[in-house]
């Protein structure tokens, strides 16, 4: 009976897997991609770019639940918790645009080094390695949730340190296959030939893992603690991921418009400049109350206030060169996400970071939804948007490098999921924004941040609405998530026309 | 044509990019040690564990025009005076505690975190807990069974049981008495505390 049972559910597997392997057979057939038209490393690109969109979705997702259990605290209650979701909504969103980075750079790296991936098998296991340990952590997450107060919690279930919550068997994960990612760019530059975006490149991603180090110890010290937490979260969203887009960007706008690497370079290098010079000792923003010396409040906020320069010289750079080249493209929905992304940037990161970042106002914005509105903004604007601009450069060339510019069909997709991204995320942001200020005035100013407080505000009438708003907007964001998938696969299919040769210009 | 000027050459940003990256490098390495020594717990603005033994208070300095934690005297936590070995390893518990259960991703802490329940950085000189003499026993009832001793303040929003057991419950208490008396430049503004007179 009981092999009979076993046999029984072996064939029912069987039949399974046969049926989801029709499917995906059956899927392929409908997308009509043509993988003969993409080198080695673009093919291992490509697997980083779904892993990404999945794990985009999953953001969206556990960030709408999460969404819903500000206005319904009951929802999913136990079952997964507002922590869990929000875990998660953030994870995803980091890890994914991880993912997509490391795809751009396996896209381009033989084209820019002019020779084939050095080591690109051990790349390819990577890719399982770490997929197979996010699915894994995220499963974790999912099922196991928390620990008891033990180091082995920490090691194998949950960090519980925002942003990088991964467990400490992960993190080790992460920074081996960082060094395997780190020696395919390097191995394969030296083989061929080193350029300004190279050499960029390949310094940026010593940084970029080497700060993840700094992430890496558990402190009872909760000053020391958040000290080094800073270091990764601030020096990589605020340094080093801005610099990893530059080079990304710088790339694109040869690709796309033709402009000379000489332009493009030497804006690099001043964003790098601008960037760095900012953005490194503008982490003090973030050492102003977590009980670090008073001189912070001073560094943090002079630098921080820079911030936003480079941000904007990274849109002149984007309007300047789609205007000498009068915006003739042959992919209309890559540039329009890459002038997507330099607003986006200038506004999220520049300006909402800005308005909160002098100490002064950061008194009573610290810590309240004030800081959800400009991650919000920040995020997508700033590596989103270049995400999905590199996707649809992606999607091109896998298609045979067929013309995406003007009269194409279904062109309402793209600009529709372009529309709807990017109303859906300005509306919670500013959604987020007037929760914020209403938090700043009556939790902070008026009642002192006390709990008495903080429930006086979030009881509030237009907190209450706000939310109710955050939630609708993400419902857009959604849609325009779904369009985006769906004209990502299907964009580009029958369209005969070619794009023409770029004249570098 | 015409020269490209020094300003808008390659070679002079690429030198001023590694210049300025190696430069505020530098001085964040500076920082960052002179941060870390005078943050080192049992200094001036992070005090020792042992300062769960105290009475702590948070006070609008008007001089400095800002609140400053003020550490009084002696005040038991749980009818108990802890070494300083003690002290450190009931804190460690709590803040190991509050990493493994997740509290970030609900709470603020040091106003970090996220923003579906209360900042904790001074949670233990909260008006919430009515008076110091229920406190203790408060918090860790709360802790232990979260929805039988809910405290909504008219939120509906429901702290979930995380299974923590009496020890650990302790150890959070402890922690939270602690990190009260950090340094924090005057964050939380205006903050009045359970010592306060109505």
């Amino acid at each position: 009976m009981k092999t009979s049972g076993l046999n029984g559910v072996m064939q029912q597997t069987g039949a399974l897997c046969k049926k989801s392997a029709e499917r995906f057979n059956q899927f392929k057939a409908w997308v009509q991609l043509d993988s003969a038209n993409l080198s080695d490393g673009q093919q291992l690109a490509v697997k980083y770019f779904t892993v990404a969109v999945i794990l985009f979705f999953a953001q969206i997702l556990f960030g709408l639940l999460a969404a819903t259990q500000f206005i319904v605290p009951g929802f999913l209650y136990e079952i997964l918790d507002f922590s869990v979701n929000r875990m998660i909504h953030i994870n995803a969103m980091i890890v994914w645009m991880l993912y997509g980075f490391i795809g751009c750079v396996y896209w381009f790296l033989e084209e820019e080094s002019g020779t084939e991936i050095i080591g690109l098998k051990l790349g390819r296991i990577a890719f399982w390695v770490l997929t197979g340990a996010v699915t894994l952590v995220v499963l974790v997450y999912l099922l196991v949730q928390i620990g008891p107060g033990k180091d082995s919690s920490i090691w194998f279930i949950n960090e519980g340190r925002e942003y990088i919550e991964a467990p400490r068997w992960a993190d080790i994960g992460i920074v081996v296959v960082m060094l395997i990612f780190f020696y395919n760019v390097v191995a394969t530059f030296s083989k061929g030939k080193w350029s300004g975006i190279a050499g960029v490149l390949t310094l940026d991603l010593v940084a970029l893992a080497g700060l993840y180090l700094a992430g890496m110890f558990y402190m009872t010290n909760i000053t020391h603690d958040q000290y080094w937490w800073w270091w990764v979260i601030h020096l990589w969203v605020e340094a080093t991921w801005e610099v990893l887009v530059g080079v990304i960007m710088a790339w694109s706008l040869m690709k796309l418009l033709g402009v000379k690497r000489k332009i493009v370079e030497t804006w690099l290098y001043i964003e790098v400049a601008l960037m760095f010079g900012s953005g490194i000792l503008g982490l003090g923003h973030h050492y102003f109350w977590i009980g670090t010396p008073e001189y912070w409040l001073t560094i943090g906020g002079f630098f921080s206030a820079l911030e936003p320069i480079p941000l904007v010289a990274m849109v002149v750079h984007a309007v300047y060169d789609s205007g000498s080249h009068a915006f003739k493209n042959g992919n209309h929905p890559a540039m329009a996400w890459i002038i997507a992304q330099a607003f986006g940037n200038f506004f999220g990161a520049g300006v909402w970071g800005f308005m909160h970042t002098l100490p002064q106002i950061n008194l009573y914005t610290h810590g309240t939804q004030w800081s959800a509105s400009h991650g919000h903004l920040a995020f997508f604007g700033a590596y989103a948007t270049i995400n999905i601009a590199f996707f649809y450069l992606a999607i091109q060339h896998w298609r045979g490098d067929v013309w995406m510019g003007r009269g194409s069909q279904n062109a309402w997709r793209w600009k529709w999921a372009l529309g709807l991204l990017n109303g859906g995320v300005l509306g919670m942001t500013i959604a987020l924004l007037i929760a914020g200020y209403e938090q700043s005035f009556i939790e902070r100013a008026v009642e002192g941040s006390t709990w008495g407080g903080y429930f006086t505000a979030q009881n509030h009438p237009s907190f209450q609405s706000a939310m109710s708003w955050r939630l609708f907007f993400g419902g857009m964001t959604f849609i325009g998530f779904i369009l985006l998938v769906w004209d990502l696969l299907t964009i580009g299919k029958g369209e005969s026309r070619k794009i023409p040769e770029l004249i570098e210009m | 044509m015409s020269e490209t000027p020094l300003w808008a050459s390659e070679s002079f940003w690429k030198k001023t990019a590694i210049w300025v990256t190696a430069g505020s490098f530098l001085i964040l390495v500076v920082l960052t040690f002179d941060s870390l020594s005078q943050t080192r717990a049992g200094g001036k603005r992070v005090p020792s564990y042992s300062v769960i033994n105290k009475k702590i208070d948070y006070q609008y300095d008007q001089a400095l025009h800002k609140s400053m934690p003020v550490i009084g005297d002696n005040e038991f936590l749980f009818g108990k005076e802890y070494t300083e070995e003690e002290a450190l390893q009931l804190v460690d518990l709590g803040k190991k505690t509050t990493q493994a259960k997740n509290c970030m991703n609900c709470h603020t802490l040091l106003g970090n975190g996220a923003y579906y329940a209360p900042d904790l950085t001074k949670a233990w000189l909260d008006k919430g807990w009515i008076s110091k003499e229920m406190r203790e026993e408060m918090m860790v009832k709360f802790l232990m069974d979260p929805e039988k001793n809910a405290r909504t303040f008219g939120s509906n929003r429901k702290m979930p049981n995380l299974k923590i057991t009496e020890q650990e419950a302790k150890g959070i208490v402890a922690f939270l008495k602690w990190m009260s008396s950090i340094d924090t430049n005057g964050f939380p503004y205006n903050f009045k505390t359970i010592n306060a007179e109505e």
